[in-house]
């Protein structure tokens, strides 16, 4: 259907941003093809090694599941986005398409191996999650073409991750986001993937703060070589959340909350994340 | 003058009872609560997903009824703020905001009765900080938050709450 009427249709999922885009007149699809009454796309689900949540699985149906106990990183994200009412509505799927360069799910799912199923009218295809957002607002899917499911390979033993998003409160933008997730090896830190968003067109993994952690022992001098490297790789643009300036000091609190909040909880201890509201 | 829009068929429990509406397909949850049903206690305050004014529970799930399509109420059972009370006796969670005045102009007040509602029924028990998460969809534009927290706690003490 979205390929007989080309272009001006847009696919609705959880509506709670199409739907305010387009009373804003911001976006204004010719149709809309409604996602929602298809079948068999809202599970959340672990299949050996692998976490597979549907593309049309609710916030808060994953803030509720077994894998979110799991991966504290996916729960710090499900339960703080927005807030409840939106959490009920809002897809995961339709978060990944929509691209927003402050969305929570991108950052989130870029510190972990995850990729995008998609199918379209050329059948069906898997997608790195870092090569399928292109640009803010800009995915590689085609105009004709769905997310079908996210897959995440399970983090190995004695890992840990955080995500902590700050806010003015729960249902606006994030001023900046950062996540973390490591691999520990004793006290060296055997992986490092960091994510910020927020601070770019579309969410920024920090190289060389990760190659500060990967391989090092896990200790004050590393983490605050990771933080400066993360701070220096974020470019965040000035605007009523704050000055750039504050954005980047920002960034390094939050990427140095969320590497300690990691490094606890892959030894096992129970730390809350999360969003914060000032 | 552009064709009609098809209207389509749907069934909705709302507060308890079955009703059957003919509507556009665009037309808003709110819209069709206050328009085509005569529900008036669900207001309209952002009409852009922000305040939570419109806030109704779907299929037990709190919604910002601005921001869900009437079709995806379809089969579905509606809480209203006018489901609340019964036999002419006030919610327990009602009893409690007029007790601790937990409103001034009273505009936002039916979102937040119902988001107390999904709260309380998840966690019968809160403490400050889950009240703060579990009414974070709701904006009081009068910034009576404190009346607020103190009547979802005293309703929290209240039994049949």
């Amino acid at each position: 259907m979205l390929a007989e009427l080309g272009e001006e249709a847009r696919p609705l999922a959880g509506g709670q941003s199409l739907i305010p885009l387009m009373k804003l007149r911001l976006a204004a699809p010719a149709h809309l093809v409604d996602l929602n009454f298809i079948p068999g796309l809202s599970q959340v689900e672990r299949a050996n090694g692998t976490l597979r949540i549907g593309a049309l699985a609710r916030h808060a149906e994953i803030e509720s599941s077994a894998i979110a106990r799991l991966i504290p990183i996916l729960q710090d994200c499900a339960a703080g986005i927005a807030d409840p009412q939106i959490r009920h509505r809002g897809t995961i799927g339709g978060s990944l398409a929509e691209a927003d360069p402050s969305g929570d799910w991108v950052p989130v799912l870029l510190t972990l191996d995850t990729t995008v199923h998609a199918v379209g009218p050329a059948g069906e295809r898997a997608i790195p999650l870092a090569e399928f957002v292109v640009d803010a607002y800009t995915t590689q899917l085609g105009p004709a073409e769905l997310i079908r499911e996210i897959r995440i390979a399970v983090p190995p033993a004695s890992s840990g991750g955080a995500y902590i998003a700050f806010k003015r409160c729960a249902p606006v933008y994030a001023t900046a986001t950062a996540a973390a997730q490591l691999t520990m090896n004793g006290d060296t830190c055997a992986d490092a993937r960091i994510a910020l968003g927020c601070v770019a067109l579309t969410p920024v993994r920090p190289a060389q703060a990760e190659a500060a952690l990967r391989g090092q022992p896990l200790n004050a001098k590393s983490i605050a070589a990771a933080v400066e490297a993360a701070r220096a790789a974020a470019d965040p643009p000035a605007d009523i959340r704050g000055s750039s300036e504050y954005k980047k000091d920002l960034v390094a609190a939050l990427v140095r909350r969320a590497i300690e909040t990691a490094a606890r909880r892959a030894r096992g201890e129970s730390v809350p994340g999360g969003h914060l509201y000032a | 003058m552009p064709d009609p829009i098809p209207r389509v068929a749907i069934a909705v429990k709302i507060n308890g009872r079955a009703q059957r509406f003919a509507v556009e397909p665009r037309l808003l949850l709110v819209d069709l609560l206050r328009e085509e049903a005569g529900l008036t206690g669900t207001h309209v305050g952002c009409d852009t997903s922000y305040c939570g004014a419109c806030t109704v529970l779907l299929n037990g799930q709190t919604v910002k009824s601005c921001t869900v399509l009437a079709v995806h109420a379809d089969g579905g059972e509606v809480l209203t703020v006018e489901g609340l009370a019964k036999n002419g006796e006030l919610h327990p969670i009602q009893q409690a905001f007029v007790e601790c005045q937990g409103m001034q102009c009273g505009y936002c007040t039916p979102g937040f009765l119902l988001s107390t509602y999904q709260l309380l029924k998840k966690n019968p028990n809160p403490d400050e900080a889950a009240i703060r998460k579990g009414l974070a969809g709701n904006t009081c534009r009068c910034t009576g938050y404190q009346g607020i927290f103190r009547a979802v706690e005293a309703a929290a003490r209240t039994p049949g709450k």
